[in-house]
């Protein structure tokens, strides 16, 4: 009896471990964050782009309307790429788009927008990278639909056509 | 006279030099217990990504308002999620984790008290 139930046990035991391992295989190891989050929008103050006045986020997201709050930055190269898509989005006049410009040297991003378009009705300015922190950011591009004060879509990384499509199905 | 003000001056400095560097130790402290979430496998000290660059200098504003250690991983927690944290708490999913180890510990020493003490005996 006594002989038997240590291989008993250490069958069971690296059963155990074999599966938990096996399991573990199959896991990404890499973090995807929850995209579809009914949360509410933070509340900030932030330096507009253009001047140099202060800006609070009540004056910036409204009730009762729909905005597209884009994390951008001129020495990002994705963002150049969803720039035409932004551009086509901001002649939709029920979607209001606010850009977030990230870590930028104004002299580029002002360049930028000449050499591609604004679509933006507001740009606010972040320099030091702490307020897309408030907004649960992980860096650029990265887009929010905000409807009611409430984030109801998350995009990380470039908007492409797909979620252009999406945007344009909530928002009607 | 002079002796004493040059020393009281030198003293005043290094004090100031003293809370900065503890205030730095707990910024270091904090981050190390942070993952970087772009460069996975780092934490937040490590790592000297925009993001974690800014994480760092949110760390540092914060202790510099006032608040302590648990409030900041608090607002990180909230605003991107337990995995952040290297420590995850004691919860429902993690009672495995937590708890295996110790149980292996007894079990184990439960073998080895039953082989080698009993069996002298």
């Amino acid at each position: 009896m006594k002989n038997k139930i240590l291989p008993i046990f250490l069958t069971f035991f690296f059963l155990i471990v074999f599966i938990v391992f096996y399991k573990g295989l199959q896991n990404s190891n890499i973090y995807i964050p929850k995209n579809n989050i009914e949360e509410n929008i933070p509340s900030f103050t932030a330096q507009l782009f253009e001047s140099s006045k202060k800006i609070k986020s009540e004056k910036i997201f409204k009730d009762d309307e729909i905005y597209l709050m884009n994390i951008w930055s001129s020495w990002c190269i994705p963002c150049r790429a969803e720039h035409s898509i932004l551009k086509e989005l901001s002649n939709n006049k029920k979607l209001k788009i606010i850009g977030l410009n990230y870590k930028d040297n104004n002299e580029n991003a002002k360049k930028f927008l000449k050499d591609l378009g604004n679509p933006y009705e507001t740009i606010i300015s972040d320099k030091n990278g702490t307020l897309a922190i408030e907004w649960g950011a992980y860096g650029v591009p990265e887009t929010f639909l905000i409807k009611n004060k409430k984030i109801i879509k998350k995009i990380v990384g470039p908007i492409d056509n797909n979620s252009a499509i999406e945007i344009k199905k909530i928002i009607q | 006279m002079k002796l004493l003000k040059s020393f009281i001056i030198i003293f005043f400095l290094f004090s100031l030099n003293f809370s900065y560097a503890e205030k730095k130790n707990l910024q270091n402290q904090i981050t190390k217990n942070l993952r970087c979430l772009i460069c996975q496998g780092q934490s937040v000290y490590d790592s000297d990504s925009e993001f974690a660059n800014s994480i760092k200098l949110l760390v540092q504003q914060k202790i510099n308002d006032g608040q302590n250690e648990n409030q900041i991983y608090n607002y990180l927690k909230d605003k991107y999620g337990e995995w952040i944290l290297y420590d995850p708490s004691f919860r429902k999913s993690t009672y495995f984790l937590w708890l295996l180890p110790i149980l292996i510990f007894i079990v184990g020493g439960a073998i080895i008290l039953k082989m080698f003490i009993l069996k002298k005996k």
